[in-house]
């Protein structure tokens, strides 16, 4: 059975279409690449899965539970909303890493106030009964998500101290540790040189082979070709071509597939 | 009068001022969030209600405000102030906070939309991101123009003088009334100690927040 199914999604803002009846699944694992020129409706619906814009149609399944019919006309709660959010993590273009904050209190902030009300609430947050147990456990998983993205050296530093790269890796990191069903990022290298690309997008790579599932908004064409098991190529908030790496990169049919990918191949 | 004497007197003016100053900033810092807060409403009324109040505090001169507030309730309910120095703290409260309701409105604005995102998409509450993601940047930014307020404060409080409550410049006025003018010029002495002081304690708490860009 598919972990994630997105059926029919359409979005309007105001008399704009941006997302035109998108359906789409993916399995446990899989890693989804997702394509198109700006303005194609990418992060639109990266945003419709992660709870930040509510599609005006459509359902969104993850596992056997129903997440979002758009047309049941039901305004959820705060705490409903927040409970479906988790089960997606999302990676922004621009970090939007806490200022204030280390890197390491970026990570740890939202489990530790999760397990605070998860044991407040009589529950227990993984395992742990008391907030210490608890708190322990965030922090060392915390410190095995820095040493995953190559951060270690960096627990106690300030997102200012950092360039742009090891930003995107603490926000990979900091996604992790809520251990979402689908990580989703929303163009993680678009806001990088050419320098620091490469690096987030080898940790990206990293976190393939540990079996995440993941869904990526990207213009790295090489990259969505080596990584992804899966390709949707967007255009008009319409899929207007998918399948795998080999189908829609190298071997496209529709003609603007085509246009968009010689685009890139001129370069 | 010896210069002691007339040390003492105005000691005991700069007091009224220090009350006025200490309890001003106390009630007018929490009650501008909420008035803020009134102004960011998303209930169109409520937001309309309060920044035509914060038009009319801020467009209005604070004199003419300490006259009302100590007149007002006299003439419509019959019951004026007994105490002069309480008709003034009400009008510094509401007007202060007025002013700073509009300096946390422009810091909790500036405050970019990835912050509350990024909030949301880790799960967290729209109460916690605003106290663990929001607030701190906020006070960062807000300290300097805060900062000139606090200080504009300092000089505003002998303006309670008007309703005749016995502050600093009122004593020295009362010097210059029996012919001893030096005494006008040395209230400035006591006004540039305490704003200097106060300068100090705020370039204090700025490098506090140093540490972090953003």
């Amino acid at each position: 059975m598919a972990l994630l199914t997105v059926e029919n999604i359409s979005k309007s803002f105001s008399s704009t279409e941006v997302l035109k009846d998108i359906s789409f699944s993916l399995e446990k694992g899989e890693v989804l690449a997702i394509i198109g020129s700006s303005g194609s409706g990418k992060t639109t619906l990266l945003r419709c899965l992660n709870f930040l814009e509510r599609p005006d149609k459509g359902r969104i399944t993850v596992g056997d539970e129903l997440l979002l019919d758009a047309e049941d006309g039901r305004e959820y709660t705060e705490a409903v909303t927040r409970k479906k959010r988790l089960h997606f993590g999302l990676v922004f273009q621009s970090f939007n890493l806490f200022p204030q904050y280390t890197v390491l209190q970026n990570i740890v902030l939202a489990p530790e106030l999760l397990a605070k009300e998860e044991l407040k609430a009589g529950h227990e947050y993984k395992g742990c009964t008391t907030f210490a147990q608890a708190q322990k456990a965030i922090h060392e998983e915390a410190l095995g998500l820095l040493d995953r993205v190559g951060l270690s050296a960096k627990v106690n530093s300030y997102p200012c101290q950092l360039s742009g790269g090891q930003q995107q890796r603490v926000a990979i990191a900091r996604a992790l540790a809520l251990s979402p069903d689908i990580l989703c990022f929303d163009e993680p290298t678009s806001a990088l040189d050419p320098e620091l690309t490469g690096e987030v997008l080898k940790v990206i790579k990293g976190l393939k082979s540990e079996d995440s599932t993941m869904i990526i908004v990207t213009h790295e064409i090489a990259f969505a070709r080596d990584v992804a098991d899966k390709i949707i190529f967007m255009s008009d908030g319409i899929i207007a071509e998918e399948g795998t790496p080999e189908q829609v990169i190298n071997n496209p049919q529709n003609p603007r597939t085509q246009e968009f990918l010689s685009r890139f191949n001129e370069n | 009068m010896t210069f002691q004497q007339v040390t003492l007197e105005l000691l005991k003016g700069f007091g009224q001022n220090c009350v006025i100053f200490v309890v001003t900033l106390a009630a007018a810092l929490p009650l501008g969030l909420v008035i803020a807060f009134g102004s960011m409403s998303k209930f169109k009324p409520l937001r309309w209600l309060v920044r035509t109040f914060v038009w009319i505090i801020r467009g209005s001169p604070l004199m003419l405000q300490l006259f009302i507030v100590l007149y007002v309730p006299g003439l419509v309910f019959g019951t004026p102030f007994r105490q002069r120095i309480v008709a003034a703290l009400i009008a510094f409260i509401i007007n202060y906070a007025a002013y700073f309701s509009e300096i946390y409105r422009g810091g909790i604005e500036s405050i970019s939309k990835g912050q509350y995102e990024a909030g949301q998409v880790l799960g967290m509450t729209r109460t916690q991101i605003f106290f663990k993601v929001v607030l701190l940047q906020v006070v960062k930014r807000i300290i300097p123009p805060i900062g000139n307020e606090v200080i504009t404060l300092v000089k505003d409080t002998s303006l309670a003088h008007v309703i005749a409550v016995p502050e600093i410049l009122m004593m020295s006025a009362n010097f210059t009334a029996k012919g001893l003018v030096w005494p006008l010029f040395y209230t400035g002495v006591f006004f540039l100690a305490f704003s200097g002081l106060l300068t100090i304690l705020l370039s204090f708490v700025e490098k506090k927040f140093d540490y972090y860009k953003g």
